[in-house]
């Protein structure tokens, strides 16, 4: 339990480290991006609206105390503002409308990569030398040494244009009613494939060697030794002996993997239109719309801290010494 | 953070050279060679920029478009510049800045490390903390929203490529310098009277070289490949000509979707081979001069193989 609530602590500490970052960017960086962005679009919008941008972005004459606390307090009952690319849909609005495709993208590619890549790394650590030992890790490394995004446009352009086996854009097509009908269900399984493969190949590799290297170090223990003088199945001295013993690095790097994925998935969304929070994250960039921009970050954030919090209680699950601590 | 898992357990090699050289093992290491040549290439590529393709390579010279030909060994992008130029003297900037991002980050996490591990208690909580709360903060959006916010240009690139950067590198030093600042010399000094200043850089940092070697590769290698990401979402300096930018020019322009494969496969293509020639290095760095690495793996081999010739 205790160790559960230092945990959480520390994720409140990053959480508040990046509200106070986004706080303090506009306002201390030099040269005036929100007065670029006001003159870009002030016609378009209300005074009262100006002026509650003016304060979310700290062009504001009050102390800067004050503008902290008002910020989170705006912060912590969801007021982030409006958009401006999307003028006047408020950025939470927007984020909650594609959050839950980047949780696709990025869940299905993690799971994906994770189970795929622990079980190749078992395999190669149980048949030292093997096949799949001494072919795989260096070809995924090579291919993890490729930008995620290269290897998203050289799949669009592969298999989307030239081969033509899957949609090149967009996270369904055109014109289709969102609904649960196996039709729609399976087109945007289609044009899921090639987005999620493309950061499956990147981050396979690291899974596979780190379990492969874990579960080199289990193999030599006592009791898999035990395990085969007892006369187990070697299926079962594997996965119920060793690799379950190896397993909890890989729990900690799921944790830590995640923020890679994010990052992965905002390069991919971008090249495949995919209408996700990384695609609206450079929309966003693009139309110097500031108030979104932050909000996106902060949602990023929290969502990775709140895994990384859960992957922790799973920890604690997994592993007895934790516990008794 | 996959370099640092793919440390090959050597094979048991019959007799080991102790005390061998660390640039001799380096330079017998195949990994290492290969590597190193690679990166050698590269750098005179990029040196002799100027000479082979002069002027300024984003000038339109030919056609638009133009498959990889003979006058064209790259072919041409949509507004008739010239790939292999382009890719040329892209390489300038992308190892430029790749290579500032990995000392400076290197840099700053020695510093960070090297203060954790020897003044420890409250000093060491306070920098663990930053660290790790830089280690956890998703690095790709944080680059965007600081490279959205600072004004554009080279400078703001690095910048913000460090910012994100130092913490893996800080983690990795300071477990590294903690576990050599418990020996028994380092005390010694300590007893002796010795300034914190020198025991931190005389006494303990030469004592790990091939850790902040090893970081220092990665944090390039992070370097490149981040950078390439800023500029491909439009976030760099976009008059540069780096690698980066050509792929963000290419899908610009459309590049995949008019079927100019030639335009984006040169650039993505040399940060792989260059990311991967680093990595090379690094892994022979490790095998080179890790033995305890060694010494844990090698047990468990004979046994292994034992087992898998019973099958």
């Amino acid at each position: 339990m205790r160790f559960i609530l230092r945990r959480l602590g520390f994720y409140l500490i990053a959480f508040w480290a990046s509200i106070t970052l986004n706080f303090l960017l506009p306002r201390f960086m030099p040269g005036d991006p929100v007065s670029r962005m006001f003159a870009r679009s002030q016609d378009r919008m209300q005074p009262e609206q100006i002026e509650a941008l003016r304060k979310l972005l700290g062009v504001d004459d009050r102390p800067l105390w004050e503008q902290y606390t008002d910020y989170l307090h705006n912060i912590f009952t969801g007021q982030m503002g409006v958009s401006i690319s999307r003028f006047p849909t408020p950025v939470t609005e927007v984020i909650s409308s594609q959050i839950g495709w980047t949780l696709l993208l990025g869940g299905t590619a993690l799971v994906v990569a994770a189970v795929v890549g622990n079980l190749l790394g078992i395999l190669a650590a149980w048949r030292r030398g093997g096949a799949i030992d001494s072919a795989l890790p260096p070809l995924l490394v090579f291919i993890g040494s490729f930008p995620y995004f290269w290897l998203a446009m050289g799949a669009l352009y592969l298999f989307g244009v030239v081969l033509g086996w899957f949609p090149i854009r967009h996270a369904f097509t055109d014109g289709l009613e969102p609904a649960f009908t196996w039709e729609f269900i399976g087109d945007v399984g289609a044009h899921l494939v090639l987005p999620a493969l493309t950061i499956v190949l990147v981050s396979i590799g690291g899974w596979m060697l780190g379990m492969r290297n874990t579960m080199i170090a289990t193999n030599s223990e006592d009791y898999i030794t035990m395990a085969e003088a007892k006369g187990l199945r070697p299926g079962r001295i594997m996965l119920r002996y060793a690799a379950r013993n190896a397993m909890l690095p890989s729990v900690t790097s799921f944790g830590m993997g995640l923020g890679f994925v994010v990052g992965g998935a905002l390069l991919t969304e971008v090249v495949f239109a995919y209408p996700g929070v990384g695609y609206q994250l450079l929309n966003a960039v693009q139309g110097l719309d500031y108030p979104l921009m932050q909000g996106l970050f902060l949602t990023i954030t929290a969502a990775v801290l709140l895994a990384n919090f859960l992957v922790d209680i799973l920890y604690v699950r997994l592993d007895p010494r934790v516990r008794s601590n | 953070m996959t370099t640092a898992l793919l440390k090959q357990p050597t094979q048991p090699t019959a007799v080991r050279k102790p005390n061998r050289s660390f640039v001799h093992g380096l330079l017998s290491n195949k990994k290492a060679l290969t590597g190193m040549a690679v990166m050698l290439i590269f750098i005179a590529l990029a040196l002799l920029a100027p000479v082979l393709f002069p002027g300024d390579p984003s000038r339109i010279t030919a056609m638009a478009s133009l498959e990889p030909s003979t006058e064209h060994w790259l072919g041409t992008t949509a507004k008739g510049q010239d790939v292999l130029a382009l890719t040329v003297h892209g390489s300038r900037s992308s190892l430029f800045v790749g290579l500032t991002v990995g000392i400076a980050s290197t840099f700053i996490g020695i510093l960070v490390g090297l203060a954790s591990a020897y003044f420890g208690k409250f000093i060491d909580e306070a920098l663990s903390l930053v660290t790790n709360v830089f280690l956890l903060l998703p690095g790709l959006p944080l680059l965007v929203i600081l490279a959205a916010f600072l004004p554009p240009g080279l400078g703001t690139v690095i910048l913000v490529l460090v910012v994100t950067g130092w913490a893996g590198s800080a983690r990795v030093l300071r477990s590294q310098a903690l576990s050599i600042r418990s020996k028994d010399f380092v005390a010694a000094a300590v007893v002796s009277g010795e300034r914190a200043g020198r025991i931190m850089f005389r006494e303990i940092l030469p004592n790990m070289a091939s850790i902040v070697m090893g970081t220092l590769l990665a944090c390039v290698i992070y370097g490149i490949g981040a950078q390439a990401g800023l500029e491909f979402l439009g976030l760099g300096d976009v008059s540069t000509v780096s690698w980066g930018n050509n792929l963000f020019w290419a899908g610009n322009e459309g590049a995949l979707l008019t079927g100019s494969w030639w335009v984006f496969v040169p650039s993505g293509v040399c940060i792989a081979l260059v990311a991967f020639a680093l990595a090379l290095i690094n892994y022979a760095v490790d095998e080179v001069t890790n033995p305890r690495l060694r010494k844990i793996k090698a047990p468990a081999t004979p046994k292994n193989i034992e087992r898998s010739a019973a099958k």
